[in-house]
């Protein structure tokens, strides 16, 4: 009975140990505010070889950050929205580049001057 | 007695040599920032130009560029999408990063609105070859300016350079591993891996970097 209960106590100060351990690499983790994805790779990739960061491809690459970002429950960063919808708008898509110069005004009222003047052009 | 003073001596020794260390830490160090302008300006939002490139590797400005919203955010500033307004400024008659850095503050504050503006300059940016080894180098300096004022709130410099370990095996050896590692960063812009830490540490190194900006959970502040 005294070992059980020895031993379960080793267990449980393990356990504690992996715990604390363990929200010690989750905190190094999600050290960062945002969700950043592929976002900065985009711009990266958009200027060193244009020819295959097309804009489909930022498109397709940014949905799936906004997924992960969802899921992760971490908000995105400025300017992914109205770069994303900036993406759109290269490809003729006016509907989903207003929703995302929106989407962008409404996270970081800072770029309402400048989305204003995206989502004017576009009507 | 004797003992109490010989006591006293080695105690003022031992202080001695531990201000001189610290002397030397400080004078390691760069001076402390003031920054009571830019505390004052209460920043919200960045405009990021184009960094200016001085190098002869013409991929410098854009590599940096994508290297600068991340810190910058994560320090809590709203940070303007830096490509869309690399891409306005072109299609406005500014093809290159020199001229966007010439556009008055009235004119940007017009059209975009930032709070501040950071103009950087890239001093060094690719990869060399010294005394057989690959050396990889990013020395950038950046300014931060009131678009209101035209103050400015925030001056910093950073230079990052790592060279190529010799992979061994004597002078054969390191001659063989300096030329695979500059084949190596001819191909694939190893400067930019560089610029990644050089970026972080120009805006967030505390003491020198940016200040928080009012996005910056309160946690961490």
């Amino acid at each position: 009975m005294t070992l059980t209960f020895l031993h379960s106590r080793t267990f449980s100060v393990k356990v504690l140990g992996l715990v604390a351990l363990l929200a010690v690499f989750s905190s190094c983790v999600s050290s960062t505010k945002y969700y950043w994805g592929d976002y900065e790779n985009n711009i990266y990739s958009q200027y060193q070889s244009p020819g295959k960061a097309t804009p489909e491809y930022q498109i397709e690459k940014m949905q799936a950050d906004i997924q992960r970002a969802a899921s992760k429950d971490q908000p995105l960063p400025p300017g992914f929205y109205a770069h994303l919808g900036y993406q759109y708008l290269q490809v003729g898509k006016a509907g989903d580049a207003r929703k995302y110069f929106t989407a962008e005004k409404r996270a970081f009222p800072e770029s309402a001057v400048l989305m204003d003047r995206f989502l004017t052009k576009i009507k | 007695m004797i003992f109490e003073i010989s006591k006293k001596t080695k105690l003022s020794l031992i202080l001695n040599f531990v201000s001189s260390i610290f002397v030397l830490i400080l004078a390691g160090c760069a001076s402390p920032k003031n920054y009571d302008k830019f505390r004052a300006a209460r920043v919200r939002s960045i405009l990021v130009l184009p960094p200016k490139n001085q190098s002869t590797d013409l991929r410098g400005t854009y590599s940096f560029l994508s290297t600068v919203t991340a810190p910058i955010a994560e320090k809590g500033f709203y940070v303007f999408p830096v490509a869309i307004v690399d891409q306005m400024m072109k299609e406005n008659g500014l093809p290159s990063a020199n001229e966007m850095h010439e556009v008055s503050l009235k004119k940007i504050k017009e059209i975009i609105n930032p709070d501040a503006v950071l103009y950087i300059t890239l001093e060094q940016y690719g990869s060399k070859f010294v005394l057989l080894q690959s050396q990889t180098s990013v020395v950038a300096s950046g300014r931060l300016v009131s678009a209101v004022t035209g103050q400015v709130l925030w001056q910093g410099r950073v230079n990052k350079t790592i060279a190529s370990s010799d992979g061994g095996g004597g002078l054969g050896g390191m001659l063989a591993s300096a030329m695979i590692s500059q084949a190596v960063n001819s191909s694939t812009d190893q400067a930019h891996e560089i610029s990644i830490m050089a970026s972080e540490e120009l805006f967030t190194e505390p003491g020198q970097g940016l200040l928080d900006g009012p996005y910056k959970p309160a946690s961490t502040k």
